[in-house]
């Protein structure tokens, strides 16, 4: 058991409606078990003026709940309104930020930061030099294996989280998906990947579920479920776990993680819980056992 | 409008998978060739390509003899616990007086900047670096010179990067195989096979391909997914899983990007007005054929730009992915 083991709940990455996005967060603050709240655009720019109003009564709500509060910033950032909004955001007072392009860590100047999972991550030398630029917390990138994400654990001082549910992000473009499977461009967009909550599937020729696109990120098809590995991980050195907010009950899922990092629920029966909690959801885990993404390893395999 | 006499003149930097492509490229026309080692440091880590030692010892010769330059990339993320190739390789490339280091892992290039000062570097496409923060981050910390920008940029906003980020350069992709995500920032392929660009340097590695007969033609696999299918009269193509077909609200289609090869020749005016200093090809994977004929296409172009002339007539349909061609983001109608 590693009572010491925090839960991230990591920022929306989908285009909600704002007054739904304020609302999970609320009920976060109010009823979830997550040690820390990320908030902020990740994924378009295009989205941000939406919840940007909403941003100061979410973050005091979950402050005042006990959470931890980090401002997560984009990923691709190429026009002169976002690299605005990152040199804002590197400003932020009071709250940690996290970093998804190099370009923020950068900016933060030495200030705590916490390095995201959408900066390209792999070594030693990478982590001492985030460390060195100011970087305190380090959420790895999901194509590492078990060994890999140990290893890395083990040679910084940095708090080390790993990705541990829900549909993994797995490339970012300036070309959005959403608008040109509809034969829009992205400029006329209409805003609609907010049609897709939880992202558009994305199926092969013969009707395999595969992947899933949420604007110009393109994610998993399957959700990941790290249910069956993260006591393990957390032997190994891993310190936290990030759960992605999808629309499930995510008060309910980070419950059920909580549960079995305290090693208070059987593995059959939290798997069974988690299906049940997620309709229709396909889980992988294939990444951290070493092997194709999309795969699931049963335990023991 | 700039004019021409105001204009600097660009590299043009080309592909050698091959000593012979090498000696192809220098001889039509490249000013610099670029270059990997056999083994997975590199991004274009497919079998029987790449240098050994001896060969890239020779290579450079060639090329400082014709003067012509000679960069290596070592441009994938060295492994958890194990960088010693990395190091070794990037040593390499001091030690046999190499143009220039081409990287993109962080680590690696603290490692470089520290271990071999008088070793040329520029940033890697697979780095990502997108905007003028990003860009003088490198520049500023570990003497980074050249960038080479993510094909995620109109020429517009090349335009105002260069603007902001002298006297670092920056090189653009105007031919060949084009990623339609940030590279580098892409993990579609080890989602399918369990290899990627970043960590084995391969996307789509060829031994996931699978290509199987049915009734109606042919399906070409990666991982066991289907990419797409071809009647029997098509070319089959390569299953590049950004370039297949799939399903997306109740309608098959590229939904990516069709197959199709990057071609600005015609933007080159535009590229060069936006003060790039070099123009890169794509293709390390490609025959010396190939690699001549679209040398001589671009060094045409580009000498025709300085000179002031109309740019040439050149059409290379012949050569490219399915006969199809794209400005890719370098306009922005492309997102």
């Amino acid at each position: 058991m590693t009572p010491s083991t925090k839960l991230t709940l990591g920022p929306v990455l989908f285009n909600w409606k704002p007054e739904t996005l304020r609302d999970f967060y609320f009920r976060m603050a109010d009823e979830s078990c997550v040690d820390t709240v990320h908030v902020g655009e990740v994924v378009c720019s295009k989205r941000t003026p939406f919840f940007e109003p909403f941003i100061p009564e979410v973050v005091e709500r979950l402050t005042a709940a006990g959470k931890e509060v980090v401002l997560s910033s984009l990923a691709l950032i190429m026009s002169d309104r976002e690299i605005a909004q990152a040199r804002d955001l590197a400003q932020a007072e009071g709250v940690l930020v996290e970093a998804n392009d190099i370009s923020v860590a950068a900016l933060m100047q030495g200030r705590p930061f916490v390095a995201g999972p959408l900066l390209n991550i792999y070594n030693e030398g990478t982590l001492a030099t985030l460390a060195a630029m100011g970087a305190v917390r380090v959420c790895l990138p999901a194509e590492l294996s078990a060994d890999a994400v140990a290893a890395l654990a083990a040679a910084t001082s940095m708090e080390a989280e790993v990705q541990a549910f829900g549909r993994l992000p797995l490339a970012i473009s300036a070309r959005c998906y959403a608008a040109r499977a509809r034969n829009l461009s992205k400029d006329g967009c209409q805003y609609v990947c907010a049609d897709d909550p939880d992202g558009m599937a994305v199926e092969t020729l013969d009707e395999v579920p595969f992947l899933a696109v949420n604007g110009t990120q393109t994610m998993s098809y399957h959700t990941m479920d790290l249910l069956g590995d993260v006591a393990g991980l957390a032997a190994r050195g891993i310190r936290r776990f990030r759960l992605w907010p999808q629309t499930f009950d995510m008060v309910a899922v980070a419950g059920l993680f909580r549960a079995v990092l305290a090693g208070k629920a059987g593995m059959d029966e939290a798997e069974d819980r988690l299906a049940a909690l997620c309709p229709g959801a396909e889980f992988a885990n294939g990444y951290i056992h070493g092997r194709p993404g999309h795969l699931f390893i049963e335990a023991g395999d | 409008m700039a004019s021409v006499a105001s204009l600097v003149r660009p590299e043009l930097v080309c592909p050698a998978g091959t000593p012979a492509a090498l000696r192809s490229a220098v001889d039509a026309g490249a000013d610099c060739v670029y270059v990997g080692f056999r083994d997975e440091t590199n991004a274009r880590n497919f079998p029987g390509l790449n240098f050994n030692r001896k060969e890239l010892a020779e290579g450079i010769a060639y090329a400082h003899e014709r003067g012509a330059k000679v960069l290596v990339a070592i441009n994938t993320f060295p492994r958890a616990g194990n960088p010693g190739i990395w190091h070794q390789a990037v040593a390499d490339a001091a030690r046999l007086k190499a143009d220039a280091a081409i990287l993109a892992d962080i680590g690696l290039i603290e490692h470089a900047h520290r271990a071999h000062p008088d070793l040329r570097l520029h940033l890697s496409v697979q780095a990502a670096a997108s905007n003028p923060d990003a860009i003088r981050f490198y520049a500023e910390r570990f003497g980074v010179k050249r960038v080479v920008l993510p094909r995620v940029l109109t020429v517009q906003e090349i335009a105002a990067v260069n603007a902001r980020i002298a006297p670092v350069e920056t090189e653009v992709f105007v031919f060949g195989g084009l990623c339609v995500m940030a590279e580098g920032r892409c993990a579609l392929s080890s989602y399918a096979t369990g290899q990627s660009p970043n960590m084995n340097g391969v996307c789509s590695p060829a031994g996931e391909v699978r290509y199987t007969e049915t009734a109606q033609g042919i399906t070409s696999e990666l991982g066991g997914f289907t990419i797409n299918k071809f009647a029997h009269d098509e070319p089959a193509g390569y299953p590049t899983l950004c370039k297949g077909r799939f399903i997306a609200k109740d309608k098959a289609s590229y939904l990516f990007e069709e197959p199709t090869s990057l071609n600005t020749l015609s933007m080159l005016p535009d590229l060069i007005k936006a003060g790039v200093t070099a123009f890169k090809i794509e293709g390390r994977q490609r025959g010396r054929a190939y690699v001549a004929a679209v040398v001589q296409a671009f060094r045409a172009g580009v000498d025709a730009v300085m000179a002031g002339k109309p740019l040439p007539d050149i059409d290379l349909d012949r050569i490219t992915e399915g006969g199809k061609q794209t400005t890719g983001a370098y306009e922005k109608a492309w997102r």
